[in-house]
């Protein structure tokens, strides 16, 4: 528990992750090879971060 | 209350509605979409395919009218409609044939053909294919325009469901850190958090993905739009010409496209009198080369009875809005790392509907309801839901 966050707080890593994802989506479209990369990793990214916090908290 | 906490229960209850009302479509829609990122993959698996003739390097296409006498000698009786290349075999092509020319192309049969040798390859049957099923469910539930449409408002729906969740986040996120999912918790407790940090992580795919699909479902009427519209137009001189009772060389066509468009390359030809021409051309679509550009096409309309061409134009705003919000909405345009990409982020979504509803029952049940859980933040901590 935390003391209550402001929306600043609470939106920043959203915003981010929104941001670079949309950065993945647009890229595979504009280029093959390394633009088809940047989609892979800044899509992956929310899988990623999902797995991450539920493992990570996860009961034994 | 507060003028704040008012507007936030009225954004809970848009959430709530607009959710409740599309998941069961949208867990349709995710479920039978996850097999079809991978269509060519498992119809390739299922399907065994006549391979074409191999063919070194620079080997010239053999000539369409040859070509495609070949395809009509195997289709007796039909006509042609279309003639297309394959976008991921460049061996083949494949002609669409109807009984008449204004009969409904979906039940037209497909010849593939050899591109090189201009010899017939097979006509597979794809409408019991398992894929085929998964794209009629996918697309319009075998209800044709009207479903198309339907799910196209469950898309939308689905659309405001996501933005009315980002505004809902915040209440429930007033005493917790970015990621926090409370694992010692009762399930409830658990649930809310994979609903909140998987639907926040999506929040643009999941838009973006939602959208495109809603505008994908518009592509008959845009057709429609652009027949009625630009095709009108380019072909108004020959609006009450006669029909031309024999055509001019099909190969002659696309070479005059080809050259009237320097630098795209055909990807498919109209025949005279279909959806996509007027009755005196062959309309040929031409498309570029970077993974863009070849979503959007380029109309060359060559006049059928001289041979000669008539006009091209960029297609309208409102058809390359359509062509590129295509890829985005199939996964298709990164390679296999990012179908498996674009599989992860649908199951998740999956998560979150599964999720969303289960939410919905256990609150009614214990009495506590998105808006008032929100106007009271701290309900989540409600001894009638955690332990």
């Amino acid at each position: 528990m935390v003391a209550h966050r402001s929306l600043t707080q609470i939106f920043a890593v959203p915003l981010v992750i929104a941001i670079v994802s949309t950065v993945g989506l647009i890229s595979a479209l504009v280029g093959d090879g390394w633009w088809d990369a940047v989609s892979w990793v800044a899509l992956g990214l929310p899988v990623l971060l999902y797995l991450l916090f539920i493992w990570r908290r996860r009961p034994n | 209350m507060t003028a704040t906490t008012k507007s936030l229960r009225r954004w809970g209850a848009v959430h709530k509605w607009t959710s409740l009302i599309c998941t069961l479509f949208m867990l349709l829609l995710c479920i039978t979409g996850l097999p079809l990122i991978f269509h060519d993959e498992i119809d390739d698996l299922l399907h065994s395919q006549v391979k074409p003739a191999e063919a070194p390097a620079g080997t010239p296409p053999a000539n369409l009218d040859h070509l495609l006498a070949n395809a009509l000698a195997r289709a007796p009786g039909r006509v042609p409609h279309f003639l297309i290349w394959d976008r991921d075999e460049p061996g083949a092509v494949w002609v669409s044939v109807g009984p008449t020319i204004d009969a409904d192309p979906t039940n037209n049969l497909l010849v593939r053909m050899d591109t090189h040798t201009g010899a017939y390859l097979d006509s597979p049957d794809v409408t019991g294919r398992f894929t085929y099923i998964m794209l009629k469910l996918h697309t319009d539930m075998f209800a044709g325009l009207p479903g198309k449409l339907f799910l196209g408002l469950m898309g939308i729906l689905f659309c405001v469901a996501i933005i009315s969740g980002i505004v809902v986040y915040a209440p429930s996120m007033r005493k917790l850190r970015f990621g926090a999912y409370r694992a010692q918790r009762r399930r409830v407790v658990r649930w809310l958090d994979v609903h909140n940090l998987a639907g926040i992580l999506l929040v643009a795919w999941t838009l973006v993905v939602g959208f495109t699909g809603v505008i994908n479902t518009w592509a008959d009427l845009v057709l429609k739009m652009w027949q009625f519209g630009q095709l009108a137009e380019m072909t108004a001189q020959y609006k009450d010409r006669p029909v031309p009772t024999k055509l001019t060389s099909l190969n002659g066509a696309v070479e005059v496209a080809r050259h009237a468009v320097p630098g795209m390359t055909p990807s498919f030809v109209a025949f005279p009198g279909t959806l996509f021409s007027s009755k005196s051309h062959y309309a040929v679509f031409l498309h570029g080369d970077t993974p863009l550009t070849s979503r959007l096409l380029k109309p060359a309309l060559i006049d059928a009875e001289t041979g000669t061409l008539t006009d091209s134009r960029d297609m309208p705003w409102y058809v390359s809005t359509l062509y590129v919000s295509q890829p985005l909405h199939f996964g298709d345009y990164g390679g296999m790392p990012l179908k498996i990409v674009w599989a992860l982020l649908d199951i998740l979504t999956i998560f979150i509907l599964v999720t969303g509803v289960y939410l919905w029952m256990r609150r009614r049940k214990a009495g506590v309801s998105v808006e008032r859980a929100i106007a009271n933040a701290a309900s989540i901590d409600n001894p009638a839901l955690t332990s």
